[in-house]
């Protein structure tokens, strides 16, 4: 199985050639593999949910090139690094969000852009999807593991207090993700089965509550949408009725390349951005699912073996917490365009057309790679 | 270590290994979920998600077919198809529409009217991106300048479809009809299918009682539409059957050699050919321009067309009824000599007036000092209407209509035109139905030359005429004479009704035949004038009808009330005599009298059939269907 290598080929005492280049360069050469084979594929379906626009295409491919570049300079960096600079880091991300409330730029109804003089426009709430982790861990590795239940409490307030401030903005798929983010961190710490499960009964009881008194009309109509969306076909409903009708209408191998027509005559409303997995779905079938999940799962497979052997507390939890936002964004996209979950904005990883969220899923994975490559052959 | 609290690293990674593995199978679980999601769309439900996307892209059209064109019988064409281009709006594309009308308005004439309907079809309910006309009938300088500013009106698009055109149209357009667009009432007669895609419809005449065989048979298209409805490309293809070109009996020469002789007046013309029933021309004059109405005519012109004194929109041939005077008297001559009423013997003493009792009303005839002895062959000739007066009291109100029913009085006789109306013959039942009087032996008199309540249309006065000049064989007039294809004609004409005339001496036929050529050749013939210095015999009949009254509310100044209080002049009459091949009727109204201004008429028509058109038809005429169809 290809699964038991990935587990197995680096550890031990086979350090070849090669591993020392790639040490030196401070790259994971099977994770760095997967991911450019999963970001070439996804850029011939961006052609083609684009809607054959070669600009598209170019314009993604440079920005998954500054993402690269961004990954290979966070691989540089040693994870004590990080782990230093995440107080500031979240204080700082903490007065990013609180400015984007107050003097943000943004579009449809919400404000999500800091645009400083002199630097180039940035979602702060972007960055807290790396920084939140980080602060998490490095405030719960301080004590011993599993925390007491006064740190999980405190742990959650520092995942909490972002959270709400994107919400405000509004951006429920941003808020969704940094918050996983955190309580995977809080997760893999070690909180006890029953406290989880306390919080599990917890949030079912005030699901109703939050659903009159806190989840506002727009998110309201997206989840009853969801439950039925022939109730207004050709408003709301129109995207879930025609992805699911795009992925149905693939079958098993799909149309072909370029081929798929409820994207190319325009009948799936942003066939490039978050909707694209449909246009995967419709030209290459049930097969180009199952590829597709099989590279996502196989890099997840390599992460979660990254972070187990890991050297210390912070880089485990931080590099588990990143690889599981890495999953939740698969989930949540391909369960929205499935018609399993509500539509909320959250990307395809690495092929929906985009630039901020690429580079910061690159920059994660810079920072698996330093952990990676930054151990110390102390036990070897 | 900076940490304040001791740590046990090797239980802290056990801890850590646990909790991942937790989480690969949380993964492993979802990823599956997501898959078997894939796996329940795209193999169990992939049958119905590929009926929903071939229903979202594919549409089916329809396409409406070419109507069928129509010809004269030598092959000149008198209605075809031309594109014309209209301005066409899709709302749903345009952003600020007010501002998008205020600048098209700019560069194009957009009538109000237009503007008001666009307006009144942009409130109505209708499909998202659907098209809406916003003005008809571009010319090539707007279409020009549309071209130029294009990119500056998003969702404005120039539209081309086919539509009616007559390239002689103030000559055709009583004897063809027009179409012009389908209105609310044909909606609910038509059917939907075949329909689809077409905009017109035949109103009147020709155009509208071959309707469907000049329509022709819708056919559709699959085509793959995007979201918007703009067609990418077509799958299937089902042609049309264009509609059925027709010839016509018509002679488009004739036709135009009879409204060049009545320019200036105001009257109908008919000719048929006797033995075929074939009406050669049918003409009201003044006609006016059909393709005015094809795409919708403006209010000005309408009312223009609409409130003429000379009416150019009554179509005088078919609907103008007018008393036939003594243009009835051939027919009455039959009735006469058939019903025993006179024969060729009988004389009887015309003093200038006729009683029906000794001191009684005096009814006069038209010569007030009387023509002493007058046979049937005199009076014809000299119109005299004592010896009619008499013998139509004789034959009775009843005996009379028989026989004029037998000529096609008070029915519309006609094949296939359109719109004809049935005149009046009156019976003693009817005046005591509609006027709840009794039929007196005066009404007789009056009824016996033609006056009275007998009302006619020039379409019936040639008719009966035709029948006389066939001795009595009935050929219903008709207007179709073959059809451009492989059908037979008489697929598409209607059955005839009517039976032959017999007489009971068939001699009687070349008698009053005879007693009409002494109208024209004869001595004292009324028509002796137009008759004279024919190389070949005609048989005719003038009349003269008293106009009676003058609609009341109508404005005329004196010199238009004394033209049209003038008596209308009627023609009857064919030719030649004993092999006719053109028989006419011909009104000219407040002409004054039949002979002077009806009787030259049909001579110079005759002279136009008989002498002057056959020599021409030798010459080549656009006789290629195709050639003259696709000539623009």
């Amino acid at each position: 199985m290809a699964g038991s290598k990935l587990w197995s080929s680096q550890t031990g005492s086979d350090l070849g050639r090669n591993r020392s280049i790639w040490s030196a360069l401070h790259l994971d050469p099977i994770l760095l593999g997967l991911l450019l084979l999963l970001v070439g594929g996804g850029l011939f379906v961006l052609y083609s949910g684009a809607d054959r626009n070669i600009d598209v295409v170019k314009a993604q491919g440079i920005r998954l090139g500054v993402a690269f570049v961004v990954m290979f300079v966070f691989a540089q960096l040693d994870p004590a690094v990080f782990r230093r600079w995440a107080p500031w880091l979240y204080g700082l991300g903490l007065i990013g969000l609180v400015a984007v409330l107050l003097v943000g730029v943004g579009a449809k109804g919400a404000q999500r852009w800091l645009a400083l003089p002199g630097l180039p426009r940035f979602q702060p709430s972007e960055f807290m999807k790396l920084v939140v982790p980080m602060m998490a861990a490095w405030y719960l590795s301080r004590y011993y593991l599993p925390p007491t239940f006064p740190r999980v409490m405190t742990g959650l307030v520092i995942v909490l207090l972002p959270m709400f401030l994107i919400i405000q903005q509004p951006d429920l798929g941003t808020s969704l993700l940094v918050g996983m983010a955190g309580i995977f961190v809080v997760f893999f710490a070690g909180i006890s089965w029953k406290l989880i499960a306390a919080f599990l009964a917890m949030v079912s009881v005030s699901a109703p509550l939050m659903w009159f008194f806190v989840v506002r009309e727009y998110q309201k109509q997206r989840v009853l949408t969801l439950l039925d969306p022939q109730s207004d076909p050709l408003g709301a409903g129109w995207n879930i009725i025609q992805s699911k009708t795009a992925i149905g209408s693939g079958g098993m191998e799909g149309k072909g390349w370029l081929q798929g027509t409820q994207s190319h005559l325009e009948f799936l409303p942003e066939s490039h951005t978050d909707f694209i997995v449909a246009v995967l779905a419709e030209e290459f079938g049930f097969i180009g699912m199952l590829l597709l999940l099989t590279v996502y799962f196989l890099i997840i497979l390599r992460c979660l073996y990254i972070s187990v052997t890991a050297q210390d507390s912070f880089s485990r939890l931080v590099a588990g917490a990143l690889t599981m936002t890495f999953f939740i964004y698969i989930f949540v996209n391909i369960g929205m365009v499935s018609g399993l979950l509500p539509v909320v904005g959250v990307p395809l990883p690495l092929i929906s057309y985009g630039g901020t969220s690429s580079v910061t899923l690159m920059a994660a994975f810079g920072v698996l790679m330093s952990i990676h490559t930054h151990r110390r052959m102390i036990t070897a | 270590m900076v940490w304040g609290e001791l740590k046990n690293t090797a239980a802290e990674r056990r801890l850590f290994q646990r909790r991942a593995m937790v989480m690969l199978v949380f993964v492993l679980v979802l990823m599956t979920g997501l898959l078997a999601r894939m796996y329940q769309l795209q193999i169990v439900e992939h049958e119905i998600y590929t009926t929903l996307s071939d229903k979202n892209r594919v549409q089916v059209q329809s396409v409406p077919p070419p109507r069928g064109l129509v010809y004269d019988r030598n092959n000149v064409l008198l209605a075809e198809n031309r594109p014309v281009f209209s301005l066409t709006v899709v709302p749903e594309r345009v952003g600020d529409m007010d501002a998008t009308l205020a600048r098209l308005s700019d560069i194009l004439s957009i009538a109000d009217e237009d503007l008001e309907r666009f307006q009144r079809r942009l409130r109505e309910p209708r499909r998202p991106f659907q098209a809406i006309p916003l003005s008809y009938d571009l010319d090539e300088a707007e279409i020009a300048r549309m071209a130029v500013h294009r990119h500056q009106f998003p969702g404005v698009e120039v539209e081309a479809e086919l539509v009616r055109y007559y390239p002689h149209s103030e000559l055709t357009a009583h004897a063809l009809g027009f179409v012009g667009r389908i209105n609310r009432d044909e909606l609910q007669r038509i059917d939907p299918v075949n329909y689809a895609g077409t905009n017109y419809i035949g109103k009147s005449g020709i155009e509208r009682f071959y309707e469907e065989a000049l329509h022709g048979q819708v056919g559709y298209q699959h085509v793959e539409t995007n979201a918007r409805g703009r067609i990418l490309r077509v799958l299937e293809r089902v042609n049309p059957v264009p509609g059925e070109d027709l010839q016509l009996h018509l002679d488009l020469r004739l036709q135009r050699r009879a409204h060049e002789l009545m320019e200036g007046r105001r009257g109908a013309i008919i000719a048929i050919e006797p033995k075929t029933g074939g009406i050669l021309a049918l003409a009201s004059v003044p006609g006016f321009d059909a393709n005015k109405f094809v795409t919708g005519i403006s209010v000005n012109d309408y009312r223009e067309l609409s409130q003429s004194i000379d009416k150019p929109l009554f179509n005088r041939a078919l609907r103008g009824q007018y008393p036939p005077a003594s243009t009835i008297k051939p027919m009455m001559a039959v009735a006469a000599l058939d019903s025993g009423a006179t024969d060729k013997d009988r004389r009887i003493w015309d003093p200038g007036y006729f009683q029906l009792r000794e001191g009684g009303r005096r009814f006069r005839n038209w010569n007030r000092s009387g023509d002493g002895w007058v046979d049937l062959k005199y009076s014809m000739a000299r119109s005299n209407d004592v010896y009619f007066y008499a013998v139509g009291v004789d034959m009775g109100v009843d005996v009379m209509s028989s026989y004029l029913a037998r000529f096609g009085f008070g029915e519309d006789a006609t094949l296939d035109v359109s719109g004809a109306l049935t005149g009046l013959l009156p019976t003693a039942d009817w005046k005591r139905a509609v006027r709840n009087e009794p039929w007196y032996p005066g009404d007789s008199v009056n009824m016996s030359i033609g006056q009275g309540f007998l009302l006619a249309t020039p379409m019936q006065l040639a008719t009966a005429t035709a029948l006389i000049a066939n001795r009595g064989a009935w050929v219903e007039p008709r207007l179709l004479k073959d059809v451009h294809g492989d059908s037979p004609v008489e697929e598409f004409l209607p059955e005839q009704t009517h039976e032959q005339l017999e007489l009971k001496d068939p001699d009687d036929w070349e008698y009053v035949v005879d007693t009409m050529e002494e109208v024209m050749h004869g001595a004292r013939g009324t028509g002796r004038s137009a008759g004279r210095g024919a190389s070949y015999r005609m048989a005719g009949k003038t009349g003269t009808a008293q106009v009676f009254s003058l609609g009341q509310d109508e404005e005329y100044d004196e010199e238009q009330i004394r033209e049209r209080l003038r008596d209308h002049a009627l023609f009857v009459g064919f030719a030649p005599a004993d092999d006719p091949k053109i028989a006419v009727a011909v009104i000219v109204e407040n002409g004054g009298s039949g002979s002077g201004a009806a009787a030259p008429v049909a001579r110079a028509l005759f002279d136009a059939w008989l002498e002057e058109f056959p020599a021409e038809q030798a010459e080549p005429v656009i006789s290629d269907s195709s050639a003259a169809g696709g000539d623009n």
